[in-house]
């Protein structure tokens, strides 16, 4: 009961909150793209080797393009009601298909490198509070710190050095393997297989934020009284720190993952373009050097809306985790 | 036998002796108030007893016998078995001691859990029972609040009801209702003493309220700097304090019905400060006071008894225990 | 018209009289030598900064020309001692070039999210109010688009030259200083030597920039410290994607460009993206350096 009423109250506040950010966001895009010197037109027109000013203004005029911005933003707005994001001129498809076919891809790795990061970082958070100024405290820390100073793209290179050109243990290119027309079981764990190294290489860097993170909040939680009135109990050490610390502790670690999810995001650009990963990332890069705008203007659209529902569940999951949240 | 006699103990921090050479016994069903200003070693005194220092605090020297158990000489897991069961805490600040992130009901039910092979329903059960004594209205509700859901004075109740959860031997509260308003206090403090006396539980109450003292302990140990300075029964020490700083204490005091803040500037009328006492020889208390002699630099004074469970660390007022009226010299 | 007359003389609680002041930075400069975090970092930067400085001086001449053999290993030829690339370009002076883009993107794109950063943030935290919603929702409105394909954008829109790299990045990059200023403003504006100030009848600019600014700062060092690091991956994101100026020579072109060969010489990659690394390391060594100094509550 209560909870369904904390779980409500967040849901509307969030809804409240994402409205004018949503708004916000596809004007903000718009103008920005607006800015762009050449577009989708002009490039065709260009590779096609017919620049002529009739086919240009003919294709100009085929995607609306010539016609006053504000006209162009307000039958963007019409079309998004409709969800429909226009249609993609390069690839001669629409965009809202185009994007849907990429979209649980970048989902799959976004999801897996969230939870792996989370995850690793803060066992190893927890592990380096524990052991606070001792060994393992010293070589993790080392350890994170470097994680958190590597590009994570060079990451994924080095690993690939590693696994796939020297053990030839994991693929290191797409997300199936080509042609095999696996099913079942070998089908899931070729899946898993390509998974492996982009997720890691995403999340490396993302480790060693959350891992950082655990460790100075698992400190912080010890110092507080209900530690000691955990102890004075008499419950076991492990209990203490899991039950008592470690749950005040993902507060704030997980209020920090919400405020990374776009960067999570942005990242998965490079990763996905270094292994061939058919994801929303590598669709934006096509997209501008394309200079297809229509796409882009999706893909901005949408990751920006991926990230407000990754938030949406966040807090959630920090509703979940405290009970101050959320209650009147 | 008494329930918990300390005898002889020393703790250090680095570079800082916070308690010296401190003994005292505590009878079972017994409060004992340890008085004294904040920084004198009490409240460690009180977290020894229970082996919860900071990481940073050593018991230099001394024992710490429960039933004739030394508990400094348990090794860590035995000494878990005794914390919650035997002897529980209560904290002066009910604000941060509960876990923001657990329910009462949960932060209840562990403990009878940890000591007590009991199903999850059944501790919760006996935890809406626990709310019920502790007089939290509406106990079968409250119990999956969280202590954000609470005023302090029933957080401090809920500490209440987890300390006694099992029954405990000891309980030590540590300035239990520091962070109350007074009528709060007052109702905190009754069912603390009620409570005792049905369970018939022993209390360390660490306070620097002489005036709670007076209301709720049967016994007073006054410390300064680290050592015990007097002890003795309620009664007697009130009618005539013996050692020069009780007696500044007991100047100091205002009227406890008359001004409810007077907590706030309670020691204020002795001249100088605890701190004034680091790192000299003889009588800590020498600087500030009245009486001090040349000998009270030079060694420091042992706690002399002097009859009737009653004891001081000052040469001068042994020595002249005869006379009476030196209670009246003191200002 | 008498009232300036008959006000009292407050005095602000942070002016200190000189002499204090002088004793409190004495402590404070020994703090920071004594800290070996930082100066492990501060250590390791200052090599790059001279590397960067006398980049002309070490390797005269472009080094994107061909010197030498392409894809000499290191170690094999001691006139190339990182080797060459598949292009015959020296390594090693590529990578000694290459400090300049990253430093100076980096360095010049975290001082435009700072500026526009504290702009926001203070202006936000100060006055409250709709001012605060409205600024806080443009906060939100930038922390919610990935950061990343942002500056893509940004890029895609101009030329990739370095200038406006760096500018990208600094706009993409702001929100957080943003958050960090408003939250210290919000704390910060009604403590004593502020009222004191607004006694005194100062005007809120000089009371922003003379009273609150210099007390907020301390955090915001730290986060400098960080978002120079930061940029410095996001340029070589950028770089490594191929969306960089072609004259120069820069850490994560290297290693887009070695990708090629990741089979057969894979030191092209390796060497770049370790030094990028050890750079990032080192500001990320005097931020937390930083951190123990001025927020000395943080470690135990």
């Amino acid at each position: 009961m209560r909870m369904g009423r904390r779980i409500a109250a967040t849901l509307k506040r969030t809804a409240v909150h994402a409205g004018p950010t949503v708004l916000g966001i596809i004007v903000l895009d718009f103008l920005f793209l607006q800015l762009m010197p050449g577009n989708a037109a002009d490039v065709m027109a260009t590779e096609a080797g017919s620049a002529t000013e009739e086919t240009v203004a003919a294709l100009r005029h085929q995607f609306g393009i010539d016609q006053p911005v504000l006209t162009q933003l307000l039958n963007f707005l019409g079309h998004l009601a409709h969800l429909d994001l226009g249609f993609s001129p390069r690839f001669n498809t629409s965009v809202a298909d185009l994007i849907m076919a990429r979209l649980p891809n970048t989902l799959l790795l976004m999801v897996t490198a969230l939870a792996l990061a989370l995850v690793l970082g803060i066992v190893f958070g927890a592990v380096m509070a524990a052991w606070a100024g001792r060994w393992p405290d010293r070589v993790l820390s080392v350890i994170v710190l470097l994680f958190y100073s590597m590009p994570g793209f060079w990451v994924g290179l080095m690993a690939v050095v590693l696994f796939s050109v020297k053990l030839g243990w994991l693929p290191s290119d797409g997300n199936e393997t080509i042609g095999a027309d696996l099913t079942g079981f070998a089908m899931v764990s070729d899946r898993l297989a390509h998974l492996v190294l982009p997720a890691l290489a995403l999340a490396s860097f993302f480790v060693a934020v959350y891992a950082r993170l655990t460790r100075a909040a698992m400190l912080e939680v010890q110092r507080q009284d209900f530690m000691r009135t955990a102890k004075a109990k008499g419950l076991h050490p492990l209990l203490i720190q899991l039950r008592h610390a470690l749950r005040n502790a993902l507060v704030p670690v997980t209020t920090v993952a919400g405020m990374h999810l776009g960067n999570l995001l942005g990242g998965a650009v490079v990763v996905e373009t270094l292994f061939g990963w058919p994801g929303m990332g590598r669709l934006t890069l096509e997209a501008v050097l394309g200079r297809d705008y229509a796409v882009l203007l999706g893909v901005l659209l949408l990751s920006s809306f991926v990230v407000i529902v990754a938030n949406v569940l966040i807090d959630l999951l920090h509703a979940w985790l405290d009970p101050r949240i959320g209650s009147a | 036998m008494p329930l918990l006699s300390v005898d002889g103990l020393s703790v250090a921090f680095p570079g800082h002796a916070a308690v010296r050479e401190a003994s005292f016994s505590l009878a079972a069903g017994e409060t004992l108030a340890l008085v004294g200003e904040s920084g004198c070693g009490k409240s460690v005194t009180a977290f020894s007893v229970m082996r919860l220092l900071p990481p940073n605090a050593r018991v230099v020297s001394g024992r710490i016998l429960l039933e004739g158990a030394d508990l400094l000489a348990l090794s860590e897991s035995e000494m878990r078995e005794v914390r919650g069961a035997q002897v529980s805490l209560i904290q002066q600040e009910p604000m941060t001691s509960l876990n923001p992130v657990l329910s009462i009901g949960l932060q209840i039910a562990e403990v009878i859990r940890r000591h007590e092979k009991l199903s999850r329903k059944a501790a919760r059960a006996r935890a809406v029972e626990l709310l019920d004594l502790v007089s939290i209205p509406d106990a079968h509700r409250r119990i999956d609040d969280y202590p954000h859901n609470l005023s302090g004075g029933m957080r401090q109740r809920v500490m209440i009801a987890m300390a006694v959860a099992c029954r405990p031997k000891l309980l030590i509260a540590d300035e239990p209702t520091t962070a109350l308003d007074v009528t709060t206090q007052a109702q905190v403090l009754d069912l603390l003493d009620d409570l005792r006396h049905r369970l018939g539980m022993a209390v360390l109450l660490i306070t620097h309220d002489l005036g709670v003292v007076a209301q709720w302990a049967d016994r007073i140990a006054v410390m300064y700097a680290g050592r015990i300075v007097e002890q003795a029964g309620i009664e007697p020490f009130f009618a005539a304090p013996l050692h020069p700083y009780s007696r500044g204490l007991l100047g100091a005091r205002v009227d406890v019905d008359a001004d409810e803040h007077y907590s706030t500037h309670r020691l204020t009328e002795i001249p100088g400060n605890v701190g004034s006492a680091a790192g000299q020889a003889g009588c800590s208390f020498a600087p500030r006071c009245p009486v001090a002699q040349p000998a009270c630099r030079q060694a420091v004074p042992p706690l002399v008894g002097l009859g009737d469970e009653r004891a001081v660390a000052c040469p001068v007022t042994v020595s002249s225990h005869s006379s009476p009226l030196l209670g009246g010299e003191a200002r | 018209m008498s009232v300036q007359a008959e006000q009292p003389v407050v005095v602000p609680a942070r002016t200190d009289t000189s002499g204090r002041a002088a004793s409190r930075r004495r402590r404070r400069l020994r703090a920071f030598l004594r800290n070996p975090t930082f100066i492990a970092g501060a250590g390791i930067l200052a090599v790059f900064v001279l590397l960067a400085l006398f980049a002309g001086l070490l390797f005269p001449g472009d080094p994107q020309d061909m010197v030498g053999q392409p894809l000499l290993w290191p170690g094999q030829d001691a006139e190339f001692p990182l080797g060459t690339d598949s292009l015959g370009r020296d390594v090693l002076a590529q990578l000694v070039y290459g400090t300049r883009a990253s430093l100076l993107v980096g360095v010049a794109s975290a001082a435009i999210g700072l500026a526009i950063g504290m702009a926001v943030g203070s202006l936000a935290g100060f006055f409250g109010g709709w001012v605060d919603t409205v600024l806080t929702r443009l906060i939100e409105l930038f922390q919610t688009t990935p950061t990343f394909i942002l500056v893509i954008v940004i890029v895609a829109i101009a030329e990739p030259s370095m200038p406006m790299i760096a500018l990208a990045i600094g706009l993409a990059s702001w929100p957080t200083v943003a958050r960090l200023v408003r939250a210290q403003f919000r704390s910060l504006r009604e403590s004593d030597f502020v009222m004191a100030a607004r006694s005194l009848g100062y005007s809120r600019l000089r009371i922003i920039v003379q009273e609150i600014l210099p007390n907020a700062l301390p955090p915001v060092i730290v986060a400098a410290s960080v978002m120079i690091a930061n940029a410095i991956l996001t340029e070589a994101g950028l770089s490594f994607l191929n969306m960089r100026d072609p004259n120069v020579v820069s850490w994560g072109g290297m290693i887009g460009d070695g990708r090629d060969q990741l089979r057969t010489a894979w030191f092209l990659t390796a060497l770049p993206g370790a030094t990028i690394a050890l750079a990032v390391l080192s500001l990320n060594l005097v931020g937390d350096g930083l951190n123990e100094i001025l927020n000395p509550r943080t470690e135990p």
